[in-house]
């Protein structure tokens, strides 16, 4: 009860998090991406502030807590992030984001949202990982 | 000022913080992409971390929506065929990947692993060539 408690609360605030920053908005995040065009920096804000927090907030806990952490660069990390990092420039949406953005009902973000359900299946049954 | 700096700074902190939390707490590394996978894989107790985050995220965006809905004030106007295409290669790829912005981007990088620095590199690489030749079309 205490764990989904917790993480309940670290997903409200998350999305709280993603909701103001502009991360959920797929226009700002084409743009914060269109380096050679009209390149929209604020989106930077986002991801220093947050891995600049987690830098020393991590290096305290992660002590704590035993983690697996692989070290191997393989092939499929770089194809699936490749990959991964297409699907994100052409919409502009990527996990989290999507899950948030369930919210406005919108027809579109629900076909996105299904298809990426559809590509987990996909490497699941292909792998037989999770 | 406020919308491109202030406030994605804010929400920057508010995602360390929800982060943070996760790991102090839990010892998990919040990694959205391998959160909704294994919890659409299979229903378990073990799970639980998994869909509390979840509903977390839909009702922290229902409350915003709600009190402030100029941040949701945004057309989605792509195409059904282009937003479909989008979804299996995030899904696919985060998976083959293991892992998105939030477990390599915001958790990996401030871990300084060097999986997670390599991966954030590629999809931010691919993303900025996606995006620049979509432009040039």
């Amino acid at each position: 009860m205490k764990t989904f408690f917790i993480s309940l609360i670290s997903g409200i605030i998350f999305a709280i998090g993603l909701s103001i920053s502009g991360m959920i908005n797929p226009h700002k995040v084409k743009g914060f991406l269109d380096i050679f065009g009209n390149w929209d920096y604020s989106l930077a804000f986002v991801m220093g502030g947050a891995v600049g927090l987690n830098y020393f907030t991590f290096k305290y806990f992660e002590k704590k807590h035993e983690l697996n952490t692989p070290t191997a660069i393989d092939k499929n990390l770089i194809i699936g992030s490749a990959l991964f990092g297409i699907g994100w420039g052409l919409i502009g949406i990527c996990p989290g984001p999507g899950i948030v953005n369930l919210i406005n009902f919108d027809l579109g973000i629900l076909v996105f949202v299904v298809a990426m359900l559809l590509g987990m299946s996909l490497y699941r049954m292909q792998t037989g990982k999770r | 000022m406020t919308s491109m700096i202030l406030l994605p700074l804010l929400g920057g902190i508010l995602i360390a913080i929800s982060t943070t939390l996760m790991l102090a707490q839990l010892g998990k590394i919040t990694g959205i992409s391998g959160i909704v996978s294994h919890s659409l894989s299979q229903f378990k107790l073990g799970n639980d971390w998994r869909y509390g985050f979840l509903i977390g995220l839909i009702l922290g965006g229902f409350v915003i929506k709600m009190l402030y809905p100029q941040f949701f004030s945004y057309p989605i106007s792509e195409n059904y065929l282009k937003l479909a295409i989008a979804g299996l290669l995030v899904g696919y790829g985060t998976r083959l990947g293991h892992g998105c912005t939030s477990g390599h981007g915001v958790c990996g990088m401030a871990r300084v692993a060097k999986r997670s620095i390599v991966a954030t590199f590629t999809f931010m690489l691919f993303g900025i060539i996606t995006v620049a030749i979509e432009g040039l079309l």
